[in-house]
């Protein structure tokens, strides 16, 4: 299958947009893409070997986390895995005038 | 320090889009290359702001809208170099929070301050560091040509 690397790690991907794996399983292609650019794990797991809260991932066009089996779904060849890190933010926390309730 | 390039047409373009979504947060991408300096954008994607519940002042870009982005990016041969989101009545400068959701390394962060309706301050600052937990913001300097 094929894994999109996001801007941010293709400096730990040798520079690549996407990596071709072979693997049974989104958790095997994400081992596949990890042990042959070892400088991408500590990007996308912790240190107990979780996927990253911020880090997505979508299978397709559906988001794995959501999947019923997870990173354990089956794959095959012509699927697609994007790797995708959260985009969010915002300004201050904005104070709140108290209002005395009635 | 960095240098984000971009043609006067995407300047205008996030700045309006901050304009329009006034009094909340608008957020886009920017598509474009990667040179030595900084990024060279070609082209910016507006995306819908999926933190309704608290627009005027978060943004988020839900990772299905991220997913989509990215394959347009691909098809027109361009990478995600960036974002952009906007300060309604609050100043072009990054927030804590802003720093705590950034995880784009090496990518720019473009924020425009809008007051009372108005694009003033467009700033860019790039998300320096080499790991999540050593990233920080840069300002970068912003060249617009026409």
């Amino acid at each position: 299958m094929t894994i999109y690397i996001p801007t941010p790690l293709r400096p730990f991907a040798t520079g690549k947009d996407a990596v071709e794996v072979t693997a049974t399983t989104v958790a095997g292609a994400l081992d596949a893409l990890t042990q042959e650019h070892p400088d991408l794990r500590k990007h996308l797991f912790t240190s107990e070997g979780k996927v990253r809260a911020f880090v997505n991932l979508y299978l397709n066009d559906e988001d794995v986390r959501y999947l019923p089996a997870k990173e354990a779904t089956a794959i095959s060849p012509n699927d697609t895995l994007s790797i995708i890190p959260s985009i969010a933010g915002g300004g201050p926390q904005l104070r709140r005038r108290g209002r005395l309730s009635r | 320090m960095s240098v984000l390039r971009l043609s006067k047409a995407v300047y205008d373009a996030i700045r309006a889009h901050g304009e329009e979504t006034y009094p909340h947060e608008c957020c886009g991408a920017l598509l474009g290359r990667s040179a030595a300096e900084g990024w060279s954008i070609n082209s910016s994607v507006k995306a819908g702001n999926a933190r309704t519940d608290s627009a005027h002042n978060r943004y988020q870009i839900s990772p299905g809208e991220l997913v989509r982005m990215e394959r347009e990016a691909r098809k027109q041969g361009l990478s995600i170099g960036g974002f952009y989101h906007s300060h309604p009545d609050h100043p072009a400068q990054w927030s804590p929070t802003d720093l705590a959701e950034a995880h784009w390394l090496g990518c720019s962060y473009v924020i425009t301050a809008v007051a009372q309706g108005k694009a003033v301050l467009t700033n860019s600052f790039l998300l320096a560091g080499e790991t999540e937990e050593k990233k920080r913001f840069e300002l970068e300097s912003i060249v617009v040509s026409e």
